[in-house]
């Protein structure tokens, strides 16, 4: 029983943590990333400063990052059980399959489109 | 008969031993987040698609040559600028959506109106800038299964490529651009429409009787999802 009065604790806690200064944070963090994608797309790619081939991959691990803070905030997974989060996200994960299948594949459609 | 029980028949209280959700969380709520996986899932397909067409193509509309209009003030050569407004119109309104969810932990009733109402105002206008956006490119030729005039195309692309390739990638570029950005944006107005069912509730008192506003937090990971999809689709189509 102590265990169980534990958890309800823990939860009350939980909510607690998502309150109105860490929501602006979390906010400002996806403006800023936002921010840096313009300044890359509008600045140092035009100026030749970045090239194109290394901007790409930045702005897919930016993106990323952006997924991760409205779902882990946001959404508020990173607050519910282990359980949950893992039953959302490892299913997930069979799409970077999907993505390498297909990738791949584009690369022959190319030699047959010609 | 003895009262004791024997340690084979006590009943377990840890969270995979029955009776209770081991995830802890209220029905309507995994149903959603259920739902909104399999939602990921008929986006990522729709991307990946997008992806490989775009890789196993020679030439590929770029995007700052294709979206450099402000629709209403300026015609040309402002990539990027309107799609940007967009994304913070989105991010704010996820932002306020947050806000209502956690006036709805301390039952304010009168703040989550707002906040729902100011999330439902950002709906709006995201879904106004798309209409705007739909418009300006259908003007210019581009919709399912047209594109503008061939020998008109080249204004769209970066050097290289013959005409033939570029027309058709053009025609795929399209299709693609209306499919995905149609199916997000009939994600954000359906959202719209739950968030306006959810805030007459909220009026109505239907919520303040339940003792929870739970049905808040549902809702809005509905529109967060949205907004997350909304971070992909732009970074696929407008960025890289």
């Amino acid at each position: 029983m102590s265990t169980e009065s534990h958890e309800v604790h823990h939860e009350a806690g939980d909510h607690q943590s998502m309150t109105k200064a860490r929501i602006i944070k979390v906010a400002g963090i996806l403006s800023a990333i936002t921010a840096v994608e313009f300044i890359i797309a509008l600045y140092l790619v035009p100026k030749g400063i970045l090239p194109i081939h290394f901007a790409n991959p930045v702005y897919i691990v930016l993106t990323l990052f952006k997924a991760f803070y409205i779902v882990a905030y946001f959404m508020h997974l990173k607050f519910e059980k282990l359980g949950l989060a893992l039953a959302i996200i490892v299913p997930i994960l069979f799409i970077i399959g999907l993505i390498l299948v297909l990738t791949n594949e584009s690369h022959h459609w190319i030699d047959l489109r010609g | 008969m003895s009262t004791t029980v024997s340690q084979i028949d006590e009943v377990k209280t840890t969270p995979w031993s029955g009776g209770r959700s081991p995830f802890n969380v209220e029905y309507g709520k995994i149903m959603m987040w259920f739902f909104l996986l399999s939602d990921a899932f008929t986006f990522s397909s729709l991307l990946i698609s997008y992806g490989s067409l775009r890789f196993s193509a020679s030439v590929w509309p770029a995007a700052d040559k294709v979206f450099q209009s402000i629709p209403g003030l300026v015609d040309s050569g402002q990539p990027l600028v309107f799609v940007g407004i967009m994304t913070f119109i989105l991010i704010l309104s996820s932002v306020t959506m947050v806000l209502a969810v956690e006036a709805g932990h301390r039952n304010a009733k009168k703040e989550v109106v707002w906040w729902m109402i100011a999330t439902v105002v950002g709906g709006f206008m995201f879904l106004g800038c798309q209409a705007l956006e739909w418009n300006h490119l259908h003007h210019e030729g581009f919709w399912w299964g047209s594109t503008p005039a061939i020998d008109e195309l080249g204004k769209f692309f970066n050097a290289g490529g013959t005409e033939a390739a570029r027309h058709m990638t053009a025609q795929e570029f399209a299709n693609l651009f209306f499919t995905i950005t149609g199916f997000h944006g009939f994600h954000v107005f359906t959202g719209v429409i739950i968030n306006i069912i959810i805030t007459v509730n909220v009026l109505l008192g239907t919520y303040e009787k339940r003792g929870s506003y739970l049905m808040i937090e549902k809702v809005g990971l509905y529109w967060h999802f949205v907004d997350l999809v909304w971070v992909f689709v732009f970074t696929f189509f407008y960025l890289v």
